[in-house]
């Protein structure tokens, strides 16, 4: 019976949400946790996968041997490779596209890849402003492997000893 | 009178002054009185819509920041004007309107076209036309009838056409069932919105506003308002009144989860902004008139002997500044409930509505007629 009388009184006298309007009313003075994207960013991973790049060894020469292998991991079938052999008798890709439109950033081309050629960068912030700007062709992945090795290096050589 | 309202009186005679000049140059000889009468009318409309509609503009955007701040978020900081980042998000309402003015107002193939574009000015009209008889300070009311509050009743209920129209003309399901929510659920609250009234009529003995914070006047400051002895009708007002203009947690007829955007989902560009209006506007008119009559209308919450004593008196003088101060606290209330309370079930709102509400200001009209005849009453002698 006295339960129940609480029960009224509790009920009339909106106790309930009272306390649900305390809980956001501090909430209203907590500190604001929103990063403010372009002035300031979140650290990225080292595993992040970003932007695609096709790297090349120190001398100069590209590591991609035209294997294939990403080709035939990749599930979103972005990638298309076509091969000759070179003059020295080495296989090398003449086609190498990536269709970032298809891609799905899963990095399973990075991880099938036997030579470390193609990796995904942290680089996330790229855009295309026509139909077909987001077809990445061989040389403007080895472009952008030439621009960020460093990075992608680093990158590489942090996670190494997790691997 | 006011020392603050003398002045504002003065300016208004040179302007009233300036008018009559200006038609005289214009039309080469005086109006007709009654002409003249129209014209002062329409000023004053322009008067209280204008500052109204940038009210709502304003209030949508301290809607997304208090709500943001709860969620611990900051809420819009982006749009500025002149660039300047520190008026960061106050342009925001600006570059929403010009948003909706450029956009294309689309009316479906199987719409009801006549219908499908009145809707909208039927939802926007009453929530407008209200506002003739808020008292916003003790001499300045536009219409200053003496049916005001029933005037006010009548004018709100006619809101739920424009709803039902738009979901009808619509000619599609989730608007309709929308519109048809929204009916029955304003019609179920206008109840006890209602009754709570008449309690509120009951105990200042007067339909007129002005006469209504009047009788809340008194020595004792806030205490002397009605919300103490209509405690209970207070919170049903501002519970109903949340129901009534369709806010969360009673925001079924919208239900976006659900139903997509409710009894407007087919309209788009300056129509929809048009609804959008019309609600906001609803919910300032909602927080007025609960303060007008039971948090004291122009009244100071501060008693003079206080005021005074901490060497404030002008604290205690009675202005439209603390309707304002009211009228924002409430307003910011209604966001808070969105902010905090999740959705209620369709069969609950009715329940509450019809089971609760309706019996519980049935039960208080019969204990207040009880209590204003014993002493027990000292709200006014």
């Amino acid at each position: 019976m006295i339960g129940r009388i609480q029960q009224f009184f509790r009920t009339f006298l909106l106790v309930e949400l009272v306390k649900g309007m305390m809980l956001t009313g501090r909430h209203l003075f907590r500190r604001k946790i929103t990063v403010q994207y372009p002035e300031e960013k979140t650290p990225l991973s080292p595993r992040f996968r970003g932007l695609h790049a096709l790297r090349r060894y120190p001398n100069g020469e590209e590591r991609c041997i035209a294997c294939k292998l990403c080709e035939a991991v990749c599930p979103a079938l972005a990638i298309t490779i076509e091969s000759e052999q070179r003059a020295d008798g080495t296989r090398r890709t003449t086609r190498y596209d990536i269709d970032l439109t298809k891609c799905i950033f899963c990095g399973f081309c990075e991880e099938s890849c036997p030579v470390d050629s193609i990796v995904e960068t942290n680089i996330f912030e790229f855009h295309g402003e026509q139909r077909g700007d987001l077809i990445y062709t061989k040389p403007m992945l080895l472009a952008v492997g030439d621009l960020y090795e460093e990075q992608i290096a680093k990158d590489r050589a942090d996670d190494a000893a997790y691997r | 009178m006011n020392t603050l309202v003398q002045p504002l009186m003065n300016f208004g005679n040179w302007l009233w002054g300036l008018l009559a000049a200006v038609v005289v140059w214009i039309f080469g000889q005086e109006l007709a009185p009654s002409v003249m009468h129209a014209i002062k009318i329409l000023l004053l409309i322009v008067c209280i819509v204008a500052p109204l509609m940038g009210a709502v503009a304003y209030l949508t955007l301290w809607e997304r920041k208090l709500i943001g701040w709860m969620q611990i978020r900051i809420g819009p900081n982006r749009v500025t004007f002149f660039g300047l980042r520190w008026l960061g998000g106050l342009a925001q309402p600006v570059a929403d309107g010009l948003k909706l003015m450029v956009k294309e107002v689309v009316i479906p193939a199987g719409a009801n076209k006549t219908l499908f574009v009145l809707a909208p000015v039927m939802a926007i009209m009453p929530a407008l036309a209200a506002w003739a008889v808020i008292p916003f300070s003790p001499s300045l009311v536009l219409a200053d009838i003496d049916a005001g509050l029933l005037y006010v009743m009548a004018i709100t209920s006619v809101g739920v056409y424009g709803i039902i129209i738009a979901g009808w003309a619509s000619n599609s399901k989730y608007a309709f069932l929308g519109a048809m929510r929204s009916a029955a659920q304003m019609v179920s609250y206008e109840l006890a919105m209602g009754f709570a009234l008449v309690c509120v009529l009951m105990a200042a003995q007067s339909l007129n506003l002005g006469e209504i914070v009047r009788m809340q006047q008194g020595n004792w400051g806030f205490l002397n308002w009605f919300w103490i002895p209509l405690f209970p009708m207070f919170l049903v007002y501002l519970i109903a009144g949340v129901a009534e203009t369709n806010r969360a947690p009673f925001d079924v007829a919208e239900g976006e989860s659900e139903i997509v955007a409710g009894f407007h989902v087919e309209y788009s560009g300056m129509a929809f902004a048009v609804f959008f209006l019309a609600e906001y506007a609803n919910m300032i008119l909602v927080s007025t008139l609960c303060s007008v009559m039971f948090l004291g209308g122009w009244l100071s919450p501060i008693p003079l002997a206080i005021a005074s004593a901490i060497g404030l008196p002008w604290l205690a003088a009675d202005s439209f500044g603390w309707l304002l101060v009211k009228l924002f606290v409430v307003v910011s209330s209604f966001l808070w409930f969105r902010a905090t309370f999740p959705r209620y079930r369709y069969d609950q709102i009715m329940r509450l509505g019809w089971k609760v509400f309706l019996p519980l200001t049935i039960f208080w009209i019969v204990l207040l007629g009880a209590w204003m005849q014993t002493p027990l009453w000292v709200w006014w002698q």
